[in-house]
């Protein structure tokens, strides 16, 4: 009964520990041993690509998390207010991007918009349009789950009836009333959306073979000490992405989610 | 004969006492409870009896022998707690057989036993139901069966009717009075409710800020409270500001008013004091000769069901509460009229001004 | 609210009009796309409509695809379930220190989600020819990780035992993070209730809490294996989709027809879609099932 924890907890712990950070500690020794030390880095931070393919990925995260929240929130706000009955329909929508993995939506959407009838990849940035269509709907579940929690927390009619009281539409009271009060719910499906998009592979090694995961991944073929030094750059975003996310939610109960670049 | 000894229990939680200078005797069979406000002391006793606390200091003795430094596993005592904590992945009849089958009992025997138990509690047909298929109620009665089921030599109960609505209060704690007395097993019973302890009870232990303020029969609790703690915090109680004029003579003022006690007064004429008069000793109307009689106005009047409780102003700060039977023929005074009420001598108790925790006036109030 | 209106506003409803946008986007980009898969897997290469590209699932290669992602998917569901759930009792129940709970549910949220290509690196640079840990083991012991003997047989970072090791860095976080709550909501009672009763640790363990926690802990790895099921960047980067596992060889298949018949392919998507919706509706199940106990 010491107060510093029971032994056995401290072994797990330990081996845990060491499993989890030996992999992180090895690829950072990785990308220090190219002659002169920090070389890899300098090549990486002189390599167009690496910020053109940061770069892509990026805006496509941000316009997937606008997208998404432009329909989730007005979706999820009217099937509380209005549509009470959609709402076992709705969940199980949301649930559906579970049940179909990236490199199946990804097979799908080839065959569907990759050739005529429907051809849209071939037009003039017609396969951003798709990665970006896909991003969005993979982005559903968890989106849908924060923003209907932070809902729930709040009194949706009442603020409702309170803003039209004082005679707001309702676009006002969306973007008045609604969103201001579902802050941190929008900021952790926001963050979470942003650390998944910048790291998935799968689709993006299809329809945009030269966003960061791609990149990344042709990187560690021909240059490994440089795909070192990236690969502890992308942890580290997912960090930040992860700790803002983390300091968002801070107080509410942290939901678990699966998704993204396995 | 004492069974369960309690001998200068402290215990502390870092710097902060919760429990000092604790002691109890109990005789077999005997029915304790535990009274006291919020945060006094009573589960961190409780849970020292139990095993789940040990105490910084002091010594706790079951039935001859030393359990102070016992793991609860092997102390045989049973408790029942507040939250019913059944096991949700067990049937009624698994939660009140645990205890045998952890003691490795033969299958039949644990059966049989369960059985009498279920009788005992009247749910003999919830056997295979779980216990989210019961109500609260039912949930105790099964977490009272499961406590006793292995036969502890003590039962502690913490709290068990906190969580229960007013009705099923009343009906389960005669319940568990009766098979108490039935089994006759020593039992040691939590309550911050003063109608329960006084009800259920052989003794009840008083207790403030981790000290007992006082131990014995409901009896002599209500009427001859110890110390103004335990008047104030056992029935409802008047402390009104009085001035001694004559000690000798049991003569005192109050609100202007001179009326004489029977209680020992030990304070020289002119000091301050507090008359401790509970409600229902006062009543409306000048009373039987040698009364003390006051006169005010009726402040308000508050229905309470069977009783009618008044407020009555003698003087500026002064206000009595009186309980009367609500009754048919009640004429009740209107707010704001004259009257005259009056009590026996030998009514209040005579204490030193705010001696102790709690105020009177506003335990009346 | 509806009954303060007037009779005169009586019209056609159009507040589903509200879920559209969600509606169109949800068909445009997933039941489209997936709709063709299941219509091209039940046609044969002229359209005409048939079931031997589901029968064809049997033959060698997708059957051993199936049988390898089912392999590795459930061999690491079980060692990272049970891995995880040590991990998450001893840093709820074991009385370590408040902050190393709170960094080892930080770490496991962001490591969770630290998975496909960095990752595959990440384990390359470890545990690779010329990993950190292999040049360790062969400067200080003289073992050499890929020459010598390894539990009877070679070592190899780009086979399923590799695969299994680089998985496990995100299934047991994901387990730590699912199953967290369930331990969190064993309640304190029920072990000192048990402890009352005369149970040992262990007895307490083996009746309550381990089967409190069943269904969540059955329900955890059923996730886990959906989890690495699906997965495809991790496995694509470490063995350059060589491996014979599902998403390895639809990646193959969307490339070039490597099975040499598109259907095949979509039977196989369908497939892999089926069991994902399987593992779902368990856990559901499952789900329900924790749920209601600890309602009472
Ligand atoms: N594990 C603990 N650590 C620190 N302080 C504790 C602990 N347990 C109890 N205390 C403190 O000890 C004091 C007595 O607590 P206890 O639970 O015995 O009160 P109680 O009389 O049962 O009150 P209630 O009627 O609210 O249940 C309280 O001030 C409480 O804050
Ligand atoms: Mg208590």
């Amino acid at each position: 009964m010491s107060r510093f924890g029971a032994w056995w907890a401290w072994a797990i712990f330990i081996i845990a520990a060491l499993y989890m950070l030996v992999p992180l500690v090895a690829t950072f020794q990785f990308s220090l041993q190219q002659n002169p030390t920090g070389e890899a880095y300098r090549y990486i931070f002189n390599d167009v690509k690496f910020f053109a393919g940061l770069g892509y990925s990026f805006l496509v995260a941000v316009i997937t998390i606008v997208i998404s929240l432009l329909i989730i929130v007005p979706t999820a706000y009217w099937v509380r207010l209005k549509l009470p009955r959609l709402r076992p329909f709705i969940e199980f929508m949301t649930l559906l991007p579970f049940v179909v993995p990236p490199i199946i939506l990804v097979f799908g959407l080839i065959r569907s918009y990759g050739r005529p009838p429907l051809a849209i990849t071939s037009l003039p940035h017609g396969s951003d349009v798709v990665l970006i269509g896909a991003y969005v709907v993979l982005s559903f579940p968890y989106m849908y789950r924060a923003v209907d929690a932070g809902l729930a927390s709040l009194d949706v009619r009442s603020l409702t009836e309170a803003a039209q009281s004082m005679g707001s539409g309702w676009p006002r009271i969306l973007l008045r009333v609604i969103f201001p009060n579902l802050r941190v719910a929008i900021l952790s499906g926001a963050f979470l959306t942003l650390a998944i998009v910048v790291g998935e592979f799968t689709i993006a090694s299809y329809l945009a073979p030269w966003s960061f995961a791609p990149y990344l991944s042709q990187l560690g073929v021909f240059k490994a000490w440089s795909a070192a030094a990236v690969s502890i750059i992308s942890f580290m975003l997912t960090w930040a992405a992860m700790g803002i996310l983390i300091l968002a939610s801070r107080g509410s109960a942290g939901r678990v989610q699966i998704a993204g670049a396995r | 004969m004492s069974f369960l000894t309690l001998t200068n229990i402290q215990k502390s939680f870092g710097t902060m006492v919760a429990v000092e200078d604790f002691n109890l005797s109990a005789t077999k069979g005997e029915f304790v409870s535990f009274l006291g406000p919020s945060g006094c002391g009573k589960t961190t006793t409780l849970r020292m009896i139990a095993g789940f606390e040990t105490p910084t200091s002091g010594t706790i003795v079951l039935d001859g022998g030393d359990i102070t430094y016992r793991p609860p596993n092997k102390r045989n005592i049973g408790m029942v707690f507040q939250s019913y904590a059944l096991f949700p992945n067990m049937t009624v009849a698994q939660n009140v057989g645990f205890g045998l089958r952890v003691r490795k009992r033969p299958a039949d025997q644990i059966q049989k036993r369960v059985t009498e138990l279920l009788e005992l509690i009247h749910l003999p047909d919830k056997a295979n139901q779980f216990p989210y298929q019961l109500s609260g109620g039912q949930q105790q009665r099964v977490a009272l069966a499961r406590a006793l089921a292995f036969e502890p030599e003590v039962l502690l109960l913490d709290e068990p009717l906190s969580a229960l609505d007013a009705k099923i209060r009343v009906s389960l704690r005669q319940e568990i009075r009766a098979i108490q007395r039935q089994l006759g097993i020593t039992t040691v019973y939590v309550t911050h409710d003063q109608e329960e302890a006084l009800s259920l009870s052989d003794r009840v232990v008083v207790m403030s800020r981790g000290r007992v303020e006082q131990i014995g029969t409901p009896f002599e609790i209500y009427n001859f409270p110890a110390t103004r703690f335990v008047a104030s915090f056992v029935g409802q109680l008047n402390a009104l500001p009085a001035t001694v004029v004559d000690a000798g003579s049991g003569r005192l003022t109050v609100g202007g008013q001179e009326i004489r006690v029977s209680a020992r007064i030990d304070a020289p004429a002119g000091s301050a004091m507090s008359l401790a008069l509970r409600p229902e000793m006062v009543s409306l109307g000048e009373g039987p000769e040698g009364s003390n009689r006051l006169a005010g106005t009726v402040a308000d009047v508050d229905f309470l069901g069977a009783i009618v409780r008044m407020r009555i102003r003698l003087a500026d700060a002064v206000i009595v509460a009186l309980d009367v039977f609500n009754e048919p023929t009640l004429k009740l005074p209107a707010v704001g009229s004259s009257i005259t009420i009056s009590f026996p001598a030998d009514g209040p108790l005579v204490m030193a001004p705010g001696s102790e925790a709690g105020s009177g006036t506003s335990a009346a109030a | 609210m509806s009954q303060t209106s007037t009779p005169a506003r009586r019209r056609p409803t159009f507040s589903w009009l509200g879920v559209v946008p969600f509606l169109l986007f949800t068909i445009a980009f997933l039941i489209l796309p997936i709709f063709f898969l299941v219509v091209g897997s039940f046609q044969d290469s002229q359209g005409n409509p048939t079931l031997q590209n589901y029968l064809d699932l049997t033959t060698e290669q997708p059957a051993t695809a199936y049988k390898n992602s089912i392999q590795l998917s459930l061999i690491t569901a079980v060692i990272g379930g049970i891995f995880g759930f040590l991990i998450a009792v001893a840093v709820i129940l074991g009385r370590l220190p408040r902050a190393i709970r709170s960094a080892v549910m930080t770490f496991s949220g962001v490591a969770s989600n630290f998975a496909g290509v960095p990752l595959a690196l990440a384990f390359v640079f470890t545990v690779g020819q010329l990993g950190l840990v292999t040049k360790l083991l062969a400067d200080v012991f003289g073992y050499h990780l890929w020459r010598d003997d390894f539990f009877g047989g070679s070592f190899s970072l780009y086979s399923m035992l590799g695969l299994v090791l680089v998985y496990l860095y995100f299934q047991f976080p994901l387990m730590v993070l699912i199953v967290a709550p369930a331990i969190d909501g064993l309640r304190k009672e029920w072990r000192e209730a048990a402890e009352n009763m005369g149970a040992s640790s262990f007895q307490y363990w083996r009746h309550v809490a381990l089967p409190i926690l069943l269904p969540s802990l059955l329900g955890s790895m059923i996730l886990l294996f959906g989890n690495a099921f699906g997965a495809q960047a991790t496995a694509y980067q470490l063995t350059s989709g060589t491996i014979n596992i599902v998403p390895l060889v639809i990646s193959a298949q969307i490339r070039g027809d490597v099975l040499h018949n598109p259907n095949l392919g979509y039977a196989l998507a369908m497939g892999m879609v089926l069991i994902m919706a399987v593992v779902i509706l368990i856990y559901g199940l499952l789900q329900r099932r924790s749920e209601r106990w600890l309602r009472a």
